[in-house]
């Protein structure tokens, strides 16, 4: 019972170690690499997780604008925005959704 | 295997120190694989935890009494289900619950986060280590759940025969959950402070959390009163006991945190106040931790292992030094973008609805440390009681219940005449009906019941009209039906919708309150077999007295040696309504120096309460049998003098019989209460809005096409 303790002990130590050093090891191998080949590829690869990460914030940021654009139109159609707040705050939402688009749109034309 | 149990727990402790190390080092020298080897070591965290709490968990169901925690709260004849949840009955085997649900929480809501707000994240992990290192360091140095006993002992003591309940088998993973979810906001508030990010990613990250914690603390706070209500044979949900109390501060300031949070995102306002009720809300969840471990103040749930005090009382320290310290350094940070208009407007109706939940929280806390307050400043221990919580409570809540009704209807900015007239006139006509029709009926002799009641009314008015307008506007939006108009806007405005169900749910709970509190009849009396007793209209009579021997033949299944109880018949008019039979039962003290037969019946005594529930009215008996007559004393001590531990149990028989046969007068607590169903159902109906406000959205159906056009189209306009 004792050494299936000590295995089992040793097994998870092992485990441990090797999955939370997993980012320091990949850091790690693309630090030799690029010093050994002076491969600029890592670089054009966080570039492109970059642009990727952006990408997806912005797409999120574009649902919560047209979250925000439904639920204030629905706000002044149950009374809760007069007409005159409900021009206003359509029209900064709306603007807002434009900038976003736009950023997208720029994104996706410079990845295309 | 205790070996492995205890390794894990030094394993998680390196990981936490290693984690929180990474954690700083990556953010702080712009090291992202370091802050992900730091999210890492929170999900090993949950691993190596996960293996120590299947350890423990097989240990009970083993009945390993080789484990003192095992020994301590489990035994061969406890019930295998209880024997299951016996892991958490005792004050290691919580912590290491607790260790294990913050591990699990937060890695979820790390995942959840992990491409987002990295240096946030990177501060937040770092905490989330910091709280799971301190509980692992509280098993490793004070509370080891895997400490063992050699040779191990044959038998344990068994489980707290009050705990020997199903909702008490759910109650505290609820309740932890809650308390370990309200860390994770804390966690992201404290690292969205620490980076300086504080626009609204961070609140967005932890509302999905915040609403979690806040519906977990909330099934756990009901599952607490309901084994209060159907095991403790006092008759109630609600003592304002210490450890209540305690859990329900964080609830209320969560509460509060939920609404105003509404308010940042919208109006861009309020951020000091929000970022300031996370942090309270998450040093809340400590405190209501600490004051069940710490011993410092009686409570009936309380563990009572004063050792612990210390690491607690300094962990609180930390945490306010630090949120006042950040808050403080960052506050040029936390400017309003607006202000308030009006004082009729949504914001300002939020904002007093917040006062009053802060309100509220101060007063509990307020009674619930007066002890320690009165103590250090007088030198005595003084308690507050009930009717101290009532005078401040009461109308506090019925305010609350007034601005939850107002809130949802009034106009974001500033409310005018033609808006308040269109928005309130159904409301206040629901009130004023409820109001004619309790009058007409004769509910007037509790003014305060009364008023709730048409407050209720008012909510549900709003409710109904947020129901039917956002309906009809949906139709005419998407030219659907009135039916699948209504599915459709709350299937597409969740959080807005759910939330009004919630609203719902709290004044079904509040009127059952009301109604309980107020309008109760409780009788408490020494019956003998045949005769009656009224209990408002309804009349009990004693019929028989019950009996079973060995916990096999225990009816209420909590493995009790030995229950007495009766058989009452309830009737109202004449008319049978039901039979109840409560009883009192009798465990296993496990120390033989009792006596033989004194030691079988030893253990504490619990009552096991019989209810009749319905959607009107509850009728709740207990029974308290003397046991300690002479003729039953008796056979115990002569038991004890001539039967070894096997024969024992024929004593037990011997009593059961002369109990059955020359059934002594026993004493019996009566109660009828009105509505107490409308507790558990409202609580039901929050669950059910707080799981649909809280559901995620599959990304592709969040914005239907028509709609994206349409705004799409529209921006031609700005």
């Amino acid at each position: 019972m004792a050494i299936l303790v000590v295995i089992c002990v040793v097994v998870l130590i092992g485990a441990v170690l090797y999955f939370v050093g997993g980012p320091l090891r990949v850091a790690e191998d693309a630090r030799i690499a690029a010093a050994a080949g002076g491969e600029p590829a890592p670089l054009v690869e966080a570039g492109e997780q970059a642009r990727e990460l952006r990408l997806q914030e912005l797409e999120a940021a574009r649902e919560a604008k047209y979250r925000e654009i439904r639920d204030a139109e629905l706000d002044y159609r149950t009374g809760k925005l007069s007409a005159e707040d409900y021009e206003t705050v359509d029209a900064e939402l709306r603007a807002e959704a434009l900038r976003i688009l736009d950023e997208l749109e720029g994104l996706k034309t410079r990845g295309a | 295997m205790a070996g492995l149990g205890f390794a894990c727990l030094i394993l998680a402790l390196t990981v936490c120190v290693y984690g929180i190390g990474a954690s700083i080092y990556g953010v702080r020298r712009g090291r992202p694989e370091f802050s992900d080897s730091g999210r890492r070591s929170v999900y090993a965290l949950a691993g190596v935890l996960t293996v120590a709490f299947v350890v423990l968990e097989v240990a009970f169901l083993r009945n390993d009494f080789a484990f003192n925690t095992v020994a301590d709260t489990s035994s061969r004849t406890t019930p295998l289900l209880y024997r299951a949840a016996a892991v958490w009955s005792s004050q290691e085997g919580s912590l290491l619950l607790w260790a294990w649900l913050m591990s699990m929480w937060s890695s979820l809501a790390l995942f959840l986060t992990r491409k987002r707000m990295r240096d946030v994240a990177s501060y937040a992990q770092a905490i989330m280590l910091g709280f799971g290192g301190f509980f692992v360091a509280l098993m490793v140095f004070y509370a080891d759940p895997f400490q063992t006993t050699s040779p191990a002992p044959a038998e344990g003591v068994g489980l707290d025969p009050l705990l020997r309940f199903p909702t008490m088998m759910i109650h505290p993973p609820m309740l932890y959950s809650g308390y370990t979810l309200c860390t994770i906001p804390l966690a992201f508030g404290m690292g969205a402070l620490l980076a300086r990010r504080l626009d609204a990613d961070w609140i967005k990250a932890i509302r999905r959390f915040a609403f979690a914690a806040w519906l977990f603390l909330g099934v756990g706070i009901l599952l607490g009163a309901r084994w209060s209500y159907s095991e403790l044979g006092w008759g109630g949900y609600w003592g304002w006991d210490a450890v209540e109390n305690a859990s329900l501060m964080p609830w209320l300031t969560g509460t509060a945190f939920l609404h105003s949070l509404m308010i940042q995102e919208k109006r861009g306002m309020l951020k000091v106040w929000n970022v300031s009720l996370v942090l309270a809300t998450g040093t809340l969840s400590i405190m209501g931790t600490f004051l069940v471990r710490s011993g410092i103040l009686n409570s009936i749930h309380a563990f009572g292992g004063a050792t612990l005090g210390v690491p607690f009382v300094t962990l609180i320290g930390l945490l306010i030094g630090a949120s006042i310290y950040l808050v403080v350094t960052r506050r040029d940070m936390l400017r309003s973008e607006n202000r308030l208009d009006s004082l009729l407007s949504r914001e300002s109706i939020f904002l007093a609805n917040n006062l009053v939940l802060v309100g509220l929280c101060f007063v509990i806390f307020w009674g619930t440390y007066f002890p320690l307050i009165s103590e250090a400043f007088t030198g005595q221990e003084s308690a507050v009681g009930a009717p101290w919580f009532d005078r401040y409570t009461v109308p506090l809540a019925l305010i609350l219940v007034l601005l939850s009704g107002i809130g949802p209807v009034i106009a974001w900015r500033r409310a005018t005449l033609a808006n308040a007239r269109r928005n309130f006139a159904i409301p206040l006509g629901s009130a004023l009906l409820a109001l004619v029709v309790l009058v007409g009926a004769g509910v007037t002799s509790r003014p305060l019941a009364l008023l709730m009641f048409c407050l209720a009314a008012f909510v549900l008015g709003t409710v109904g009209q947020e129901l039917g307008r956002g309906a009809m506007a949906r139709r005419a939006m998407a030219g659907e039906s009135l039916p699948r108009a209504l599915a459709a806007l709350v299937q597409r405005n969740r959080r807005r919708y759910g939330g009004y169900i919630v609203h719902v749910g709290i004044v079904v709970l509040f009127v059952g309150v009301a109604a309980s509190s107020s309008f109760r009849h409780a009788s408490q009396l020494s019956l003998a077999p045949g005769q009656s007793t009224k209990v408002g209209s309804y009349e009990i009579t004693y019929v028989k007295p019950t009996a079973t021997v060995t916990p096999k033949y225990d009816r209420a299944h909590t493995g009790s040696t030995l229950s007495l109880g009766a058989e009452l018949d309830v009737t109202k008019n004449g008319r049978h309504v039901t039979t109840l039979q409560p009883s009192e039962g009798y465990y296993d003290s496990g120390e033989p120096a009792q006596g033989t037969v004194s030691s079988l019946i030893g253990g504490q005594a619990v009552s096991h309460v019989a209810l009749n529930s319905g959607m009107t009215r509850d009728v709740w008996s207990a029974i308290e049998p003397d046991i300690e007559t002479p003729t039953l004393k008796r056979i115990v001590d002569i038991g004890n003098k001539t039967l070894g531990p096997e024969d024992a149990p024929v004593a037990l028989l011997y009593l059961a019989r002369s109990y059955l046969s020359k059934p002594p007068p026993t004493q019996f607590n009566l109660i009828v209460s009105p509505l107490v169903m409308w507790i558990w159902t409202g609580g039901l109906i929050v669950f059910v809005g707080g799981l649909i406000a809280i559901w995620p959205m599959p990304l592709r159906a969040r914005v239907p096409f028509a709609l994206r056009a349409r705004a799409t189209r529209g921006l031609a306009r700005s």
